[in-house]
């Protein structure tokens, strides 16, 4: 892990030496990013460890720019002479490239805002610092509630930390570090399975005593699954598997995709697309979320509206897909260059007052309702109708009368984003949730209760 | 190199460490990438660093460093040690190791020409050829095009007197035409969707050929938006070489790995159907199919000398005849099934992570249906789905559906029009015995997949399927429509 000021060191040393090769003939910008983790990963299964990584890693990479053109290199060689190397690698890169109008001058640090000091309350000192026979204790401990309820556990705890530096010849610098603490437990009774997962900043905010208990509790719930016929079906998606579905319209919502054709919301900007009660937003501040307040390019992440009561309100943008679509860049560009452009990360969903209890009740008469623990192998089938098939996973219950009834066996679901978000009549209460699918990044998201959820067939499991 | 691992060897054992391995990489990379007639991505890249992995107190520890000095390398086979210690306090059972003899061998991927002595300007002249060509076809909205390259350099060593060096040059290509209005998308790649990679040198570049086959992509990319929907029933179904090495991958290769099997991969990636009870029992497939995971395969994206914990690369059947036989293992799951020795498919992404148990080459062995228009000719009415376009599978590899970029109708035994939006699904053991027809050896290809991911940090590995065109009577197609 490199501090900000060491980070800041290697970053002026690379700007100076790619600077002493320009000329007024011949400028160059020159843009250098760091990025490194020492994120370690206890980890068990079948009530014992089975592997405890603790690998460190830090990232040096220089983009060049020149008569128009952009290379980018990377190297994990710190020191000096490794740092020159790789400017000087760059300059003769940079030569085999044609120009291209699409490469624009770097960001300039005049006039940007210094959000970044608001998400410095992620990095944690003693979750950063958190050792090995720490993770083992409470490994140890989740363990022992297994045993003592006769179930399996397997899972994760991780805690480390990781920074990411960026600074350019145009006087930018930008430095973020941050802490992570996640436990995720899969307990298995009787050959079934329950699931759970908790992302924090901080060590203090997984409450790892808690996650055993329930999740050993949901796993013996799920004994002796039934088959449930295919069909559409009320459904109750945990904030895991709302995340997890989700987390494949993000992209839909970058300047980029709507530049290269590829979004379903293809001129539905300004047009109602979803349900009344899709609210959708994309804020790094947001007290909930994890992650960086500047984007690839250093520019700060600006809070966006991307969906109010169910229009869609504004794309994200980084630079170049802002001057493509004559707007403004929101500072949601990823590392440049890139073909994909920008990405929102920070994603909140504006939630409801029903918890998932309620919802249970709501399901009455002759209505029945599916409950989802999580979502698994989500892909996309049609880009068109963001169609996506997946299947159900570790604790799939029938709900009736108001009450859980049963577990029953996984299903495959082929449902579309474009449907889903008009059919939810219910909303939980946004909270941090992570998934295990598509973007590994936490989100903040309510449980939803949909209808006509599309279950296509069943499994043996 | 050696002497850095013998350090790193020598430090482990006096802190502590009953058994050590140390792994040195030294890897080198280019990736283009092109989006319509620009340079989207110019990335070149150099990456040196050590991991350690240690047995202490019956624990498995792992450190890695990129700093190669004396003082870091001790620091990281402390820190090694200690995390195997303290994995020592939450174990059953110390870790047992199958054991293998001690190597010492040198191991070089077979390439003729080496891709980093080719200009920039021959590789980008190649992409944007065929970038000039799907443009030119009308209806064209988005081309994209790729060429990557990898040169792995990897030394090991072990404290059983193991020494190894492996050099491996991986290059990847592809390109892909996209063609949207303002109710469909549709896109059409080639070779397969993602990018063919192969242990191979420039060569397999000039092999493939991307701007000879840019116009057809191209054409094939703008008819789909108006072809009609491909049916749904139960319809005789072709699947293509490619799509049905990603159906290897995930219906035979992951299901087959014994840490899944074993239940210790069950928090991420999952379980499997295939116990080790079902060992020489269960039928997997029709007399016809025959798996084996192969790493000794030229050329092959899975294929090495020496898997990450020094055991000789093999051939092991995984379904013969039929009859599901074997697994992928490791030194220190050998034994869990009463195996003597490992099956040699151990694997890391890179000297930052402890490997895994991973795929090598899977492959399905050839048949005796000749070519593809033989198969075409001897189905009658059917479907010829290729190239694929979303895959997925549930935790235990049993239910999956898979959609491709493209079917034809097959009437009367010949390929007819094209239709949209293809996808098949059905259960593992049951859709493998409804095979019915593999073509032969002229038709078989060996894909490489190069983003599979599992593990906990995940880790993205590099696997080989080869596969002929193959026949699946009465295939479930079209319900994802529904």
């Amino acid at each position: 892990m490199l501090n900000e000021s060491q980070c800041r060191k290697i970053i002026d040393a690379a700007i100076k030496h790619a600077l002493s090769f320009a000329s007024k003939k011949k400028p160059i910008e020159v843009e250098v990013s760091i990025t490194g983790s020492n994120l370690a990963t206890s980890r068990f299964a079948n009530n014992e460890m089975t592997q405890n990584q603790a690998p460190d890693s830090n990232v040096v990479a220089v983009r060049l720019l020149r008569d128009g053109r952009q290379a980018r290199l990377e190297t994990l060689d710190l020191s000096e002479s490794g740092i020159e190397r790789l400017v000087e690698s760059a300059l003769e890169a940079v030569k085999l490239l044609e120009a291209d109008e699409d490469v624009l001058a770097l960001v300039s640090a005049k006039g940007m805002s210094k959000k970044s000091k608001e998400a410095s309350s992620r990095y944690d000192l003693a979750t950063a610092e958190l050792t090995a026979l720490e993770r083992a204790n409470a490994v140890a401990k989740i363990i022992k509630q297994a045993e003592d309820q006769d179930v399996s556990a397997a899972g994760i705890y991780c805690s480390g930390a990781s920074y990411i530096a960026i600074g350019n010849s145009n006087g930018l610098f930008q430095y973020h570090q941050e802490s992570t603490a996640a436990c995720s437990i899969t307990a298995t009774a009787d050959g079934a399975t329950s699931w759970v997962l908790n992302h924090a900043p901080t060590a203090s905010e997984v409450n790892t005593e808690l996650l055993a208990e329930r999740v050993i509790n949901r796993a013996k719930q799920a004994r002796m699954p039934e088959d449930l016929p295919p069909g559409k079906y009320l459904a109750i998606l945990e904030p895991a598997a709302v995340i997890d579905l989700l987390s494949y319209l993000w992209w839909d919502f970058s300047g980029t995709s709507h530049i290269d054709k590829l979004s379903c919301l293809l001129d539905k900007v300004g047009e109602k697309v979803f349900g009344d009660n899709i609210t959708i937003v994309d804020d790094v501040t947001n007290k909930n979320q994890c992650g960086c307040p500047f984007d690839g390019e250093g520019v700060p992440r600006q809070t966006i509206t991307l969906v109010e009561n169910g229009v869609i309100k504004n794309l994200v943008h980084s630079r170049l897909s802002a001057k493509k679509m004559q707007t403004k860049t929101t500072g949601h560009s990823v590392a440049q260059p890139s073909a994909m452009g920008e990405m929102p990360l920070n994603i909140v969903i504006e939630g409801g007052i029903s918890s998932i209890e309620d919802m249970i009740k709501q399901v009455q008469g002759d209505q029945e309702a599916v409950l989802l623990t999580r979502v698994w192998y989500v892909r996309e089938v049609d880009p068109s109708t963001k169609l996506l098939t997946g299947m159900t996973r570790d604790g799939t219950f029938l709900v009736k009368n108001g009450a859980v009834v049963k577990p029953v066996k996984n299903l495959r679901f082929n449902v579309s984003l474009l449907e889903l978000l008009n059919n939810v009549i219910a909303l939980g209460t946004s909270v941090r949730a992570a998934g295990a699918e598509g973007i590994e990044v936490p989100a903040v998201v309510p449980a939803m209760m949909v209808k006509d959820f599309n279950f296509t067939e069943g499994t043996r499991f | 190199m050696f002497d850095l691992l013998e350090l790193a060897l020598d430090a482990a054992k006096q802190f502590g460490a009953t058994y050590a391995d140390a792994r040195l990489i030294e890897q080198e990379s280019e990736l283009i990438q092109t989006k319509n007639l620009a340079v989207s991505l110019f990335n070149r890249g150099d990456n040196i660093g050590l991991g350690i992995r240690v047995i202490a107190d019956g624990g498995w520890g792992f450190a890695s460093t990129q700093k190669l000095t004396k003082k870091a390398i001790i620091n990281c086979a402390k820190r090694a040690v200690e995390v195997a210690k303290a994995s020592g306090t939450v174990m059953k059972n110390p870790v047992l190791l199958a054991s293998e003899p001690a190597w010492n061998a040198t191991w070089v991927s077979p390439h003729l020409i080496d891709p980093f002595t080719v200009s920039v300007e021959d590789k980008l002249e190649v992409l944007m050829a065929a970038a000039k060509t799907m443009l030119a076809v009308k209806g064209v909205t988005l081309a994209q095009g790729m060429l990557h390259f990898i040169r792995d350099d990897k030394f090991f060593a072990n404290s059983e007197g193991c020494r190894l060096r492996q050099t491996s040059i991986r290059t990847g290509c592809m390109i892909e035409a996209n063609s949207s209005n303002s109710e469909d998308r549709q896109r059409r790649s080639y070779p397969c969707a993602f990018g063919q990679y192969e242990q191979a040198g420039y060569e397999m570049v000039q092999k493939w050929d991307l701007p000879g086959h840019a116009e057809q992509i191209a054409q094939e990319a703008v008819a789909l938006l108006t072809a009609p929907l491909c049916p749904q029933g139960e319809v005789d179904t072709i699947i293509g070489s490619s799509q049905l090495g990603l159906q290897i991958h995930e219906s035979m290769g992951h299901p087959s790995e014994l840490d899944r099997a074993l239940g210790q991969e069950i928090n991420f990636a999952g379980a499997s159907f295939l116990t080790p009870d079902q060992r020489g029992q269960l039928r997997y497939g029709s007399e016809i199919v025959n798996l084996v995971a192969d790493a000794t395969t030229p050329g092959a994206l899975g294929s090495f000398g020496f898997d990450d914990e020094g055991v000789a690369a093999q051939c092991t059947y995984l379904v013969r005849n039929g009859l599901f036989e074997g697994y992928l293992s490791s030194r220190d799951t050998a034994h869990l099934i009463g195996l003597d020795r490992s099956g040699g498919a151990m694997r890391a992404e890179s000297w930052n992570f402890a490997p895994i148990i991973r795929m090598t080459n899977i492959s399905l062995l050839p048949g005796s249906a000749g070519s593809l228009e033989n198969l075409i000719s001897d189905t009658g009415d059917g479907l010829f789905m290729e190239t694929n376009k979303s895959w997925s599978i549930d935790s235990m590899r049993y239910n999956f559906q898979f959609s491709t970029e493209i079917a034809w109708k097959i009437k009367k035994g010949k390929r007819s029009e094209i239709l949209k939006n293809p996808s098949y699904s059905g259960i593992t053991p049951v859709f493998w015995n409804t095979c019915d027809a593999i073509c032969d050896n002229s038709e078989n290809t060996y894909w490489g997949t190069p983003n599979c991911g599992k593990g906990q940090p995940m880790q993205v590995m590099w696997t080989g399927h080869g596969a002929s065109p193959a026949r699946f009577r009465k295939l479930t197609v079209g319900i994802a429509q529904s």
